[in-house]
């Protein structure tokens, strides 16, 4: 294994399974809400904190945070008191975040948007040491959130209202939630990119399903896709010379596709043993009785 | 009397300018089975949701136990089944898992110890749904659905059950089971309000009945006889489940 001898390639493959765990983690709350395109805004709002962290010469992946737990914050807000209009302010915060993040890069000394790509689509093989702190230290904090708090979570994204009922802080739960999905955001940043990032919360979790009856388990396969695939993508883009973040999100997506495949004849032996487990008496298929019974008669 | 369980004093909302409860007063006691009847429209079913708290309420009192809804937080004593929504989650999820979401009032940051899963697995039972624990509830009927969500609003082990519609939709199957759990809890002492169109199969198990229209009480008293068609002498009941050729019940002067 002469790849784990180089220390960026070793970096790389930390930032790598640490985001093929957590995107997966956080996306199936956010698909269970049907909110699977909230990645790819706060994705968008991120490009004003990197621009921000190049023209104040602060560490672009800090400030990323920053600004797109801001932007989160601002959807959950707008979907609170704004439903009606809710859409079209999230459009303006999208294309205001991404529009922000232009500006600020090529306002800085230096800048342009040549620095803007590794950050559009991800730059594995430039990961440095403090993004690898930054990385742990936020991907530790997904898993607690997505982890510890997964019934709650889990209820909240099921029904709201209920979940109300129950004594669930919603609020405070759904302002977590969209923490959580910003931290994932900045997370996956360095490693698949802003623009690519949706794509390992939402498709992993929808390739799992086609696998799963059960949230735990769609949880446990779209972890175990994401991982596969990171770490599938990071390797190819070493020995092929590609970019890692279209490699992985190509993998994620050819997963789904696969998946699907193998799942149309699973749930043919599912259906199967559901008849063959059918109480005698209880036919699963329709009978037509040799002769007509009494309540067979219609008379008006 | 008994201290009310549920208490409501001038209550009044509004959904954007329109109001919906233009004062409504309504108490249900320890033990009580309360319907809450009225036509599609005429606010049963907001003020179910202004009692839990997910309307807006713009003038009045509601109380909970005796404690003003905004300060209760004992929300273990309470258990709600919403009107049954066709859209489910975006992510499978098990019979098990959605019945789970109800306990978690009774436990202390959502950890599940040993009587909790009893407590999820009893609940299945009690609606006759324990065979089905491990299936995704897309797989559900949507009687089988309700029953689900009742047992997940029974899980906590609740005093007080509010119910929005229970049997809108639901198979006749199902209806008898779910009539029949609701006996039983009635019988352990369970207060219930419960938000109907029809008294239908549950009309033997109601003590009392508030009827709302355009928002306002209209009745509040012994469940109400049929009216209108229903009601008229000489009305034939023809049971369709009847033996073919039996007679209709004839009631007397219109045949």
């Amino acid at each position: 294994m002469e790849i784990l001898n180089y220390a960026f390639m070793q970096r790389a493959l930390l930032a790598a399974v640490l985001v093929g765990i957590t995107a997966p983690a956080v996306g199936i709350y956010l698909v269970q809400r049907r909110q699977a395109l909230m990645g790819d805004g706060i994705g968008h709002v991120a490009m004003t904190g990197v621009g921000l962290g190049f023209l104040l010469s602060w560490s672009p992946v800090w400030m990323a945070t920053l600004v797109s737990v801001l932007g989160a914050v601002l959807m959950e807000l707008i979907r609170w008191y704004g439903r009606t209009r809710g859409d079209i302010a999230l459009a303006m915060l999208f294309y205001g975040g991404m529009a922000g993040g232009v500006m600020f890069i090529n306002l800085a000394p230096g800048g342009s948007n040549a620095n803007l790509t590794s950050y559009l689509f991800g730059s594995l093989s430039t990961v440095s040491e403090s993004d690898v702190t930054a990385i742990c230290l936020l991907a530790a904090f997904v898993m607690l959130v997505t982890l510890g708090l997964r019934r709650q979570l889990f209820a909240v994204s099921q029904d709201e209202e209920f979940a109300r009922v129950t004594g669930l802080p919603v609020r405070a739960l759904n302002l977590l939630t969209a923490v959580t999905a910003a931290v994932t955001v900045t997370v996956a940043m360095r490693v698949v990119g802003l623009l690519l990032v949706s794509a390992l919360m939402v498709v992993p979790v929808a390739a799992a399903q086609q696998l799963s009856r059960s949230f735990a388990a769609t949880f446990a396969i779209a972890v175990a896709i994401g991982v596969t695939v990171t770490i599938g993508g990071t390797v190819t883009s070493y020995y092929q010379d590609v970019p890692p973040g279209a490699t992985i999100v190509l993998l994620t997506i050819a997963a789904f596709v696969v998946l699907t495949g193998l799942a149309a004849p699973l749930a043919r032996r599912r259906a199967r043993a559901l008849a063959a487990a059918q109480p005698a008496g209880d036919p699963a298929e329709c009978v037509i009785p040799a002769a007509r019974k009494a309540g067979d008669e219609v008379s008006v | 009397m008994t201290e009310p369980v549920i208490s409501l004093r001038g209550v009044r909302a509004e959904l954007g300018s329109r109001p919906v409860l233009r004062g409504i007063d309504l108490s249900v006691h320890r033990g009580e089975v309360v319907a809450l009847l009225g036509a599609n429209g005429s606010g049963k079913s907001t003020a179910v949701r202004s009692i839990i708290g997910q309307v807006p309420v713009s003038a009045g009192e509601i109380e909970l136990f005796g404690t003003p809804r905004r300060r209760f937080r004992d929300w273990g004593r309470v258990g709600y089944v919403p009107q049954r929504t066709t859209a489910a989650g975006g992510v499978p999820a098990t019979v098990t898992e959605v019945v789970s979401s109800g306990r978690l009032s009774r436990t202390r940051f959502g950890v599940f110890r040993k009587d909790d899963h009893a407590a999820v697995r009893r609940a299945l039972e009690l609606v006759g749904m324990a065979d089905r624990a491990r299936d995704s509830v897309d797989a559900l009927s949507g009687g089988q659905h309700q029953r689900v969500l009742i047992a997940r609003a029974l899980a906590a082990g609740p005093e007080l059950l509010i119910m929005d519609e229970p049997m809108a939709g639901v198979d006749l199957a199902s209806q008898e089971i779910l009539a029949d759990t609701l006996a039983e809890q009635v019988d352990r002492g369970a207060t219930v309000l419960l938000v109907l169109h029809e008294l239908g199969p549950l009309e033997p198990l109601i003590d009392r009945a508030v009827v709302l229209r355009d928002g306002c009480v209209l009745h509040d008293g012994p469940p109400p006889e049929a009216v209108g068609q229903h009601a008229l002498p000489g009305h034939d009941h023809v049971h369709p489940h009847a033996p073919a050729g039996a007679e209709p019940i004839r009631t007397g002067l219109l045949s």
